[in-house]
């Protein structure tokens, strides 16, 4: 996972390590039980080391050892709003973009409907380029099978672009 | 290629369509405006229920706007009577559907001249454009098949050759590649492609992203609107091998 996932959650509000993980289990469901309790705290450790968060000891509760408050810098906060305006394929981390509409909804800090735009705008092009290179391809040629294996893959991802348009459409107007 | 002869072949300002009234009013198409120029392939994109057919309906005069205005081929459609939109439609612009909507006793030359004939072209003269048609979209060899006859692919190529029959201005296609299979999606995408590279103007309604390859524009629409607009830059992003697994 990327440590720009666990930056994002912070931009909210500060947090105890625990609770960022309580939020991500939320936000993965099933996928989040895999998830390696001890990973969150190495995240934080290295955007503590380069100072992308600020870690504040505070009186936590007696049966919790972490104490720590974690806190966005002003430079963590530079990297999140980077991190939510790039747009990432063809190594397409569908639980890295699921988050990322998650936490910049949750922080008020992007709109989830733009950021699913500018997704699909690159999708789109992608999808095109392939398309037309499959157009130009002879039927008979084999290169057209995996171009419109290509195709296929972009258009699936383009249909699952369409549900989070829908399901984040629906949580806006509910707001 | 685009022809930048100023005036659009076809205009939309501040459309609205609007169905029910209260609590029950749709806003099925919500301030739109749309300009396509000659030449041009457009491609209106969104989900089902987004309003792009009856964008579609508003923009070739088979329905009318509540408010706002569309100009096509230089006439304004509310100032049209039923007649005249009746006419314009025949003359100015071809219609192309998802279910292809050929007349099922006609053969496929049959159905090509058919709009030619009710528009007053000598039968001689609507044979041989229907020929030629038939040709272009390289169907010459079923021309005297039944639709039924013919593969769903071949069906639409036929109702492209259709809607053109009268050199429209525009052809408004309404999902072309719906009802189609992946390998007959490619013949008719080939087929909008070698018509857009001979300077028809075309504006395609459609949730089927490949249309995207033969577009100049692609519009998304959502709830009755435009909400996002690319443009076709030359070139490919270089990004296919990526994509295909074989670098990373």
């Amino acid at each position: 996972m990327r440590q720009e996932v666990v930056l994002a959650l912070l931009a909210k509000e500060p947090s105890h390590g625990y609770e960022l993980r309580g939020r991500l289990r939320q936000a993965l469901g099933p996928l989040g039980e895999t998830m390696n309790d001890g990973q969150i705290y190495v995240i934080l450790s290295r955007l503590e080391k380069a100072g992308l968060v600020a870690a504040e000891e505070s009186a936590g509760l007696p049966d919790r050892p972490d104490r720590k408050v974690y806190e966005l810098t002003a430079d963590g906060q530079e990297r999140v709003a980077g991190w939510l305006t790039e747009v990432s394929w063809p190594k397409p981390d569908l639980a890295e973009f699921h988050l990322k509409l998650i936490a910049a909804a949750a922080a008020g800090l992007a709109d989830p409907l733009a950021i699913v735009d500018a997704q699909r705008r690159e999708l789109l092009r992608r999808l095109r380029d392939a398309q037309r290179a499959a157009l130009t391809e002879s039927e008979s040629s084999a290169a057209g099978l995996l171009l419109e294996g290509i195709v296929l893959r972009l258009q699936a991802d383009l249909r699952w672009l369409e549900a989070c348009e829908r399901t984040w459409t629906g949580r806006r107007s509910k707001r | 290629m685009t022809t930048n002869s100023g005036e659009p072949v076809l205009r939309a300002r501040g459309l609205r369509r609007t169905y029910g009234s209260g609590d029950g009013l749709v806003r099925a198409i919500d301030d739109v405006s749309l300009d396509v120029t000659a030449g041009e392939t457009v491609a209106v994109m969104g989900p089902s229920g987004c309003g792009k057919s009856t964008l579609l309906h508003l923009l070739g005069g088979l329905d009318r706007c509540t408010g706002g205005e569309v100009w096509l081929a230089g006439h304004r459609l509310g100032d049209l009577g039923e007649r005249a939109l009746a006419r314009l439609r025949r003359e100015h612009v071809g219609f192309v559907f998802q279910a292809f909507h050929l007349m099922d006793e006609l053969t496929a030359a049959e159905n090509v001249e058919l709009p030619a004939l009710l528009a007053g072209i000598s039968p001689r003269a609507a044979r041989r454009r229907a020929a030629e048609l038939l040709d272009q979209v390289g169907l010459t060899d079923r021309a005297r098949f039944m639709p039924a006859a013919l593969s769903g692919g071949q069906r639409q190529r036929v109702a492209v050759a259709r809607a053109l029959v009268s050199n429209p201005d525009v052809v408004l296609a309404d999902e072309p590649t719906g009802n189609l299979d992946s390998e007959s999606t490619i013949d008719v995408l080939r087929l909008l492609d070698s018509l857009h590279t001979a300077g028809q103007t075309l504006v395609i309604v459609t949730h089927d992203a490949r249309i995207a390859a033969t577009a100049d524009r692609l519009i998304s629409m959502r709830d009755g609107a435009f909400v996002d607009e690319t443009r076709r830059t030359g070139g490919t992003s270089g990004s296919l091998s990526a994509l295909a697994g074989l670098e990373n």
